[in-house]
């Protein structure tokens, strides 16, 4: 195992443990809009962390680039369905979750 | 190593164990809403089943169809259900009587039977079972592709893809003459939607005709690209998008019938030059093959988009009030 | 190396099915269709682990696909199925 190896298994590691985050505000938050923030993390973070330390284990840039445009579209699709699912819940007066 | 059939074997054995269960509480759920999206959840469990089965083909097309299309085209069908999406007590909640006991027992033992029939069946199979894979290894060269699955689809096989293409058509004219005019969405009712929409639609065509290229040596193909462009049409009418001139319906008949008529058509053609139905010269397969996986990919898209759209296309002003 | 990509992705796995639970409990159809959104993105990345496990490149098309249609179904239940009254389902 070489360097690489340690540091893409370390990025992938903790892009695993946004997800578990992510998941586990997912179960855990108190309404709507607590929910949909803890998904996008896992959708960010997570997914970009898992990318970076797979594309550490590459040999081409093009496939590289595949996993890199696949990180952008998720952020791009999560991004604005999550501002619709918001909104859509603010319109319907969805409560709001008051300590 | 030991650990890494371990793993595999636990992936594997989770995943199957926890597609069954998701079927179990999907049909169970008194909740339609409930039932839906399970479903959708479904759909992806059984994409990384198709992956671990290595089906990719398969596994491509459960991706665009299971976790785009059916759970557009089943939402869609439960907003319909209600008056007005308002009141759903009455609609979603399905009829959970319990049955007769009789009734329950005699399904419980046929049940057993078919189990067992099943089993027996599956057991006793062959384990190292080549099937057609090395004819079809050996026939590959003159097929005019390189990957087996399309070659079985358009050329060795191409008989039962016209047929899918007719059922298709079949499908689609028999949503039209239920006589539901359709109902178009607002445009636009959110900018971010309307930069969304307008963002992801070149993405999604450009993937499409990817798929379809590469189809020809690699996991693609004609249906898989055509589910994409089905799910460019669902998402610019969730958008609101709306045709504007007089020539696009004619457009849209022409493109829905341009799949199996294309198919019909090198049928009598093959028959004519070759004697026989389907029957490539081995020197064009590959662009003949081509032809006809371009025109059923735009033919697929136009008639699933129609499928959700639910009624024959119509401009603005018949709509009616 | 491959070791470490199947373990991930059946802690992935695992995440998917704790997140299960949300779509069984969710009172709200919002919060189910927040919980297959997070399956979608979790599907992802399972699928890119796999591909890597076992070399096939033709994988990373799928996770592709799911990147880009998990939309389409968040925006058909934004545009149409979102009842305007939200009746409360808590139960199994």
């Amino acid at each position: 195992m070489t360097i690489t190896d340690y540091l893409s298994l370390t990025l992938m590691i903790t892009g695993a443990i946004f997800f578990l985050a992510g998941t586990l505000g997912l179960l855990r938050f108190p309404d709507v809009y607590t929910r949909l923030h803890a998904l996008t993390k896992a959708d960010n973070l997570g997914l970009g962390l898992i990318i970076t330390g797979l594309i550490l284990q590459l040999e081409s840039w093009t496939v590289a680039g595949k996993l890199i445009l696949i990180w952008l579209l998720v952020l791009l699709a999560g991004g604005c369905v999550a501002h619709l699912i918001a909104r859509g819940a603010l319109q319907r007066n969805v409560r709001l979750w008051k300590r | 190593m030991e650990t890494i059939n371990l793993l595999i074997w636990s992936f594997d054995a989770l995943l199957g164990l926890c597609l069954l269960w998701l079927a179990w509480r999907t049909l169970s759920a008194p909740d339609l809403y409930k039932a839906v999206v399970l479903f959708v959840a479904f759909g992806l469990l059984m994409t990384l089943a198709w992956v671990r089965l290595d089906a990719p083909d398969v596994a491509l097309a459960e991706a665009a169809i299971g976790a785009g299309l059916t759970g557009a085209l089943l939402l869609s069908a439960l907003a319909r259900l209600d008056p007005a999406v308002d009141d759903q007590s009455i609609v979603t909640q399905k009829d959970n009587r319990p049955k007769s006991e009789s009734v329950q027992w005699a399904a419980f033992m046929s049940l057993i039977l078919v189990a067992i029939g099943l089993g027996y069946s599956v057991l006793s199979l062959p384990l190292k079972f080549k099937g057609l894979s090395p004819e079809v290894t050996e026939q590959l060269v003159n097929s005019g592709v390189e990957n087996p699955v399309t070659a079985v689809l358009l050329n060795f096989r191409g008989y039962d893809t016209l047929l899918e293409m007719a059922v298709l058509l079949i499908a689609l004219l028999g949503v039209w003459s239920t006589g539901n005019k359709p109902k178009y969405d607002k445009p636009f009712s959110s900018p971010v939607l309307d930069f969304l929409s307008r963002l992801l639609t070149p993405i999604l065509i450009l993937v499409a005709a990817y798929l379809l290229w590469v189809g020809a040596h690699a996991p693609g193909g004609a249906f898989q690209a055509g589910s994409i462009l089905g799910a460019v049409g669902v998402l610019l009418l969730l958008s609101g998008w709306r045709l504007q001139k007089d020539s696009s319906l004619l457009l849209i008949r022409l493109i829905l019938l341009a799949g199996p008529f294309a198919f019909v058509a090198m049928a009598v053609i093959t028959m004519m030059i070759e004697g026989q139905l389907l029957q490539y010269p081995p020197a064009h397969a590959g662009l003949l093959i081509l032809v006809l996986e371009t025109t059923a990919t735009l033919s697929i898209g136009a008639t699933l988009a129609a499928l959700f759209l639910g009624g024959p296309p119509h401009l603005k002003n018949e709509e009616s009030p | 190396m491959q070791y470490f990509y199947i373990a991930l992705a059946l802690f992935l796995l695992l995440n998917l099915l704790a997140g299960m639970w949300r779509i069984l409990r969710g009172p709200s159809v919002t919060d189910r269709m927040l919980a297959a959104q997070l399956f979608s993105t979790t599907s992802v990345a399972i699928i890119l682990l796999l591909a890597q496990a076992t070399g096939k490149q033709h994988l990373y098309d799928i996770a592709l696909i799911f990147a880009l249609l998990t939309a389409v179904t968040a925006i058909a239940f934004v545009q149409r199925a979102w009842p305007s009254r939200e009746i409360k389902h808590d139960d199994h």
